[in-house]
């Protein structure tokens, strides 16, 4: 068939049945994404003959005679269309993997449409912005500040440093589909992976016959466990791989949940590779299950990892199917309780969550020139992953090059090896380029989500509202694997139990294998679980009393100078560099206060309530989170930063670039940055934790003032004066009205270059504080967000755009999981909701705008003041909401989501 | 997936069969695996008119678009025309999925939430099917739809077209949707039709796991309507929502409808 694309004519014979977008994915057109793969998110849209479609359900032979345009035949990054523009100007992207089919749907959205916006864009989902940058990239707002135009080249810092609202770097190749992702690479001779995942959520496999699959054409390699290193390790990756426990195998011979990898199909079509799965014969012994954390850690419950030895697996307990523990008490809570006047308690709990970053996780890999393994793959932590891998497969670390192109959302998701391994494997066994990628199901179904946890809480407070007592009751369902269980569990009991000083607290926490699919590290790291339960309680503690609930926090938050405490006085790591707590709440109960003069809807079936709810965080990883990073100048004036952080939306690559302006007196566009690479930078622990600003961007800053004084000797020596006087500029050096040029200072081809590095520590503190009005409608359980406002203590805010952009995201996400999303499992450890469709992730008409206050802070320890702003927003939105839905029928919602068919049941009970 | 075969005579369809289905839009069909498939048989080069204005009332072929439903011209006297554009807004997919997704797809997924069945029924149109056996079927879209993804058809079997009557068309409507959020996935859509002779019809869809119709000689009083809502046995709970909710949701708009149609009717 024949059709014209972005202006060229394309013969292409379609395979029978194939969509068009993977057509056009194999024709060069990468700008056409894949989120799902349903038509549910809308990440594949391109106009046919000028109509918006979801090229992953329409039928490729119809385009023929057709003309289809894709983002890039909207405009290049050269020459961008104005609509282009305008989302560059608005900023109205993060990860940016939604984005290309974001602008082909506005790009059909004609002048009468803006009110009806939300109905239009019901089918582009965004996880990362909360939609407001792109209502106002449709709008035309500009957010970004303007770095072009007469003078600005030749000005010095100017618009371009630490402060301003600078744009992404990559922002005209995103908002153009030129910008790579990871699949986004031709590799020419490529196999494909398929994994077989067991039908049974517990059984332990007794003969695998792969000769039937093994026997198709194409298949190249069919893996199963006798194929794997039997080297236990854990999917989970932080600093010290010794925080995880090392419960796992590539392949095992016992499969603990659904899904699980029972073996691997490479071969050179996915056609192929799919055919040969269905073909391969397993059978299984079926074991007992369990799928009840409770049940789970009682006695006679099956037992998952009992064969694993606790001291070097790192497992608490394997005969109670515990992973993790903590247990111990500060003061005397008997006593705390005892005198208290007012005592509240009560039982929450929270749902899995999937991270649904729109590029599903994904990994390829080949062997170089020199035979090196390399990995091309989504994750948040190449240099983790590197180290892992080069650990399963007894290779040396320099054996192994991981790297990342822009990764496409991540919120903890991909801290974890989940494809790697598996190409690794299949490289290494055929020698061949190997691509594994995940479907949408696949994420739903086997990726680990966010962990439910049940947590009771008890307080006791004295009449004036002083509290006496915390104690704190967690259990958490790590699924099937330990992975970040043990990690996820004691954060969780951290900040949201050390925000107050209370004499007496009591927490007793355990993480719990069942064999449901794994949990995981996502936004918050199990802070904003707790933190709904504890800033809940809170709330019934200020109603009995017939306090204010902000009072009532401000009586008992920490100040600086306090300890932290949780069930012991914390270590020296953890400091106030700033606080802004005083501030937040301030700023949050004035916004609520003044208004925003929305009315509840009309009837006497509405009822409005307010809510707030407060968190805190360290704005480090604690154990230890290094970077390297290096800053070299050439001799035109142009910079370039090597940094091992990794760009997923969350706009460490603006700020680097920021920081480098303002330390080296440049503009940000001389200054380009080569990331996430173990081949092209020194060490880095990787994007998690918030990390890459406090621990990368300091090293950055470190680099930069080395470099300085690298290029301070080097004027010294040519001019006699002393090193100290010479300062950068954009063009070289200057002393008074004295200057030498890079020319000068720097030889050609030979870039002038210097390295910093950050250990993580000490660590500091941010807070953030929400705010709700909300309307309920007592009919029909609909909860309706009249006002929200966060206020955020991020320190010194180095680009108040992006800043506003993470915390709206965040709020976004809690939003969404506080009364939408839900993995609903089928008691049989079976996830029903397993396409987007059926889960609920916000669509631009489920979220309000929210007013976003920063605190005016500056902190000791991260670099110009700033602290970490990126997980944090997500922690204190769900408490809020529920302290604000009580506040309008007089019901507490005890569990997540507050979706309207379980609020209308709170108020039929 | 070996063969798609573009029909193009009525012939064309006789090689359906248990590995051989119906490609209509391809909204669904593309949406999910379908390794049980190995070709496909695509209608809509059968050159089927979409909307055609008989002399009984409206012919809707099973390849018409909901975005050509969604824009079908109002007619003098078709009181029930707002019903063609707000049943289009109960679809999951957005404006871009309407350009290629089919009345007779939608009908024929047989999904309780399916916004087409809640027009067809509504509307008490007819579903003319064309058999195997090469004879035709004609019975209500209503029963056509037996239960949450099952229908009437055998293999081979194809739904040629939706027909609705002038009576139906005459009729004036009112249209409610829920769903867990706030233009999420249906869970409940009803439908309320006062036809011309005051006989009034309640259609829920999508909080029911099939279409359920509720007929009265009159415009009840809101409590008769709310028994006999309240008597329905078919909310089923899924990720859209709980039975018990869509009960008691699909009581509520009930009500408004009715309300609204009284209203009206004034």
């Amino acid at each position: 068939m024949t059709f014209v694309i972005n202006d060229a004519q394309l013969e292409v014979t379609p395979r029978p049945g194939q969509c068009l977008r993977t057509l056009l994915r194999e024709t060069g057109h990468l700008e056409v994404k894949k989120g799902c793969d349903a038509g549910d998110c809308g990440a594949c849209t391109v106009l046919i003959d000028g109509s918006p479609v979801h090229s992953c359900i329409y039928p490729a032979t119809r385009a023929d005679g057709r003309t289809v345009t894709t983002v890039t035949g909207l405009g290049t990054a050269e020459h961008l269309c104005p609509l282009q523009e305008s989302f560059v100007a608005a900023g109205g992207f993060q990860c940016g993997f939604c984005t290309a089919g974001m602008i082909v749907t506005a790009s059909a959205l004609t002048e009468a449409d803006p009110a009806d916006l939300p109905r239009l864009l019901k089918s582009n989902l965004c996880r990362c912005t909360g939609y407001r940058s792109i209502a106002d990239a449709i709008a035309g707002v500009r957010n970004t500040d303007e770095l072009a135009g007469p003078g600005v080249e030749r000005s010095g810092v100017g618009r371009s440093g630490v402060g301003r609202s600078v744009g992404a770097p990559a922002g005209r190749r995103v908002v153009s589909g030129q910008e790579p992702y990871t699949l986004d690479v031709a590799v020419p001779g490529l196999l494909h992976l398929v994994v077989l995942g067991s039908p049974h959520p517990h059984a332990r496999i007794v003969s695998i016959d792969t000769a039937a699959a093994r026997a198709l054409p194409g298949v190249v390699a069919v893996l199963t466990a006798q194929d794997a290193p039997d080297t236990l390790f854990s999917t989970a990756r932080h600093e010290s791989r010794l925080d995880d426990p090392d419960d796992t195998r590539i392949l095992d011979t016992v499969v603990r949940f659904r899904g699980q990898r029972v073996a691997a199909v490479v071969a050179e079509s996915l056609a192929v590779a799919e055919h040969a799965r269905r073909v391969i014969e397993v059978e299984y012994e079926i074991l007992p299950a369990v799928f009840d954390p409770e049940t789970a850690r009682s006695p006679g419950a099956p037992k998952l990892h009992a064969d694993k030895d606790d001291v070097t697996s790192r497992i608490a307990d394997p005969d109670r199917n515990v992973a993790a523990l903590l247990h111990g008490e500060y003061g005397d809570i008997a006593a705390g309780l005892a005198e208290a006047d007012v005592v509240v308690s009560g039982r929450w709990q929270t749902s899995r969550v999937a991270h649904a970053q729109l590029e599903t996780h994904a990994t390829v890999g080949w062997l170089d020139d020199d035979g090196r393994l390399v990995l091309r793959t989504s994750s948040q932590v190449p240099f983790l992953v590197r180290d892992e891998i080069a650990r399963l497969f007894e290779l040396l670390p320099d054996q192994v090059r991981v790297f990342t192109a822009r990764v496409g959302g991540g919120f903890g998701g991909k801290q974890e090896i989940l494809t790697e391994d598996l190409v690794a494997l299949a490289v290494l066994t055929t020698g061949r380029p190997v691509q594994y990628e995940f479907t949408r199901t696949d994420e739903f179904t086997t990726a680990p989500c966010r962990h439910p946890f049940r947590v009771d809480v008890t307080l006791g407070a004295t009449t004036d509202g002083m509290l006496t007592a915390m104690q704190v009751d967690v259990l958490t369902d790590t699924g099937a694997y330990g992975n970040h269980g043990p990690g996820v569990m004691h954060h969780g009991c951290h900040e949201s139990i050390a925000v107050y000083r209370v004499p007496n607290k009591r927490v007793d926490a355990e993480a719990v294998y069942t064999n449901n699919l794994p949990s995981g590290a996502f936004r918050g790291y199990g802070l904003g679980q707790v933190i709904f339960a504890i800033e809940s309680a809170m709330d019934d503690l200020a109603d009995r009393l017939g306090v204010d609930p902000y009072q009532l926090r401000r009586l008992n938050v920490i100040r600086p100078g306090d300890p932290l405490v949780v069930i012991q006085p914390g270590g020296a790591d953890l400091i106030f560099g700033s606080y802004g707590l005083d501030q937040c709440l301030d700023l949050a109960e004035a916004a609520l206060r003044r208004g925003n003069g929305v009315e509840p809807p009309s009837g006497q079936q509405w009822r409005t309530g307010e809510g707030v709810g407060l968190a805190m965080i360290a704005t480090i990883p604690p154990r230890g989170h290094f970077s390297e990073a290096a800053l070299a100048v050439d001799a035109d004036g142009r910079y370039t930063i090597s940094v091992g952080t990794a760009e997923f939306g969350n706009g460490t690559t603006t700020v680097h670039t920021q920081i480098v302006a303002s330390a080296m007196n440049t503009q940000a566009c001389r200054v380009s940055i080569q990331q996430s690479d173990t081949d092209g930078s020194g060490y880095d622990t990787g994007a998690f934790g918030s990390a890459g600003i406090v621990v990368a961007g300091k090293a950055l800053l470190t680099a930069a003032s080395a470099l300085t004084s690298v290029l301070q000797q080097r004027c010294a020596v040519r001019s006699g004066l002393p090193a100290g006087r010479w300062a950068p500029y954009p063009d070289g050096m200057r002393a008074g009205d004295r200057s030498l040029s890079f020319a000068e200072l720097v030889d050609a081809g030979q870039p002038l270059q210097a390295t910093g590095r950050h250990d993580g520590d000490p660590r500091s503190l941010a807070f953030n504080v929400h705010g709700f009005r909300v309307a309920v409608n007592t009919v029909t359980g609909e909860v309706r967000v009249l006002q929200s406002v966060q206020a955020a203590d991020a320190g010194y805010v180095m680009n108040p755009e992006q800043c506003r952009g993470q915390i709206e995201g965040g709020v976004a996400q809690a939003i969404g999981s506080s009364l939408f999303e839900e993995m609903i499992m089928d008691g049989q450890g079976r996830v029903t909701t397993s396409v987007l469709r059926n889960y609920h992730i916000p669509q631009l008409a489920d979220l309000p705008t929210t007013e976003i206050y920063f605190a005016e802070t500056h902190d000791d320890l991260g670099p110009f003041g700033a602290k970490s702003m990126s997980e944090s927003p997500y922690n204190p939105v769900a408490p809020a909401l529920a302290n604000a839905i009580k506040n309008a029928i007089g019901i507490r919602p005890y569990e997540l989501p507050m979706s309207r068919d379980r609020i209308w049941r709170l108020l039929r009970r | 997936m070996t063969s798609v075969v573009s029909a193009r005579t009525r012939a064309d369809l006789a090689g359906l069969n248990a590995s051989t289905a119906v490609l209509a839009g391809g909204s669904w069909l593309f949406s999910e695996p379908q390794d049980h498939l190995s070709g496909l048989i695509d209608i809509t080069t059968l050159g089927w008119e979409p909307v055609t204005v008989t002399e009984h009332g409206l012919s809707i072929a099973a390849t018409c678009t909901l975005a050509e439903v969604a824009a079908t011209e109002q007619q003098p006297g078709w009181r029930a025309h707002p019903l063609f554009f707000q049943c289009c807004t109960a679809l999951f997919g957005s404006f871009k999925v309407w350009s290629v997704a089919t009345v007779g797809g939608n009908i024929c997924s047989s999904l309780p939430a399916g916004p087409m069945t809640a027009l067809g029924c509504a509307l008490e149109a007819d579903a003319v099917i064309w058999k195997a056996d090469g004879t035709d079927q004609r019975l209500p879209v209503a029963d056509f739809v037996t239960g949450n993804a099952t229908n009437v058809l055998g293999t081979g079997d194809v739904l040629r077209s939706i027909e609705i009557g002038w009576p139906a068309l005459q009729s004036q409507t009112a249209y409610r949707k829920i769903a867990l959020s706030p233009l999420g996935r249906s869970g409940a859509v009803l439908v309320g039709r006062l036809a011309a002779d005051g006989t009034f019809v309640l259609t829920i869809t999508a909080a029911t796991s099939r279409p359920v119709q509720l007929r009265f000689g009159a415009l009840p009083r809101l409590s008769q309507l709310d028994a006999a809502v309240a008597e329905v046995d078919q909310w089923f709970t899924d990720a859209h929502g709980a039975a018990d909710w869509r009960r008691a949701v699909g009581r509520v708009l009930a009500a408004e409808i009715a309300t609204e149609l009284a209203a009206g009717a004034r």
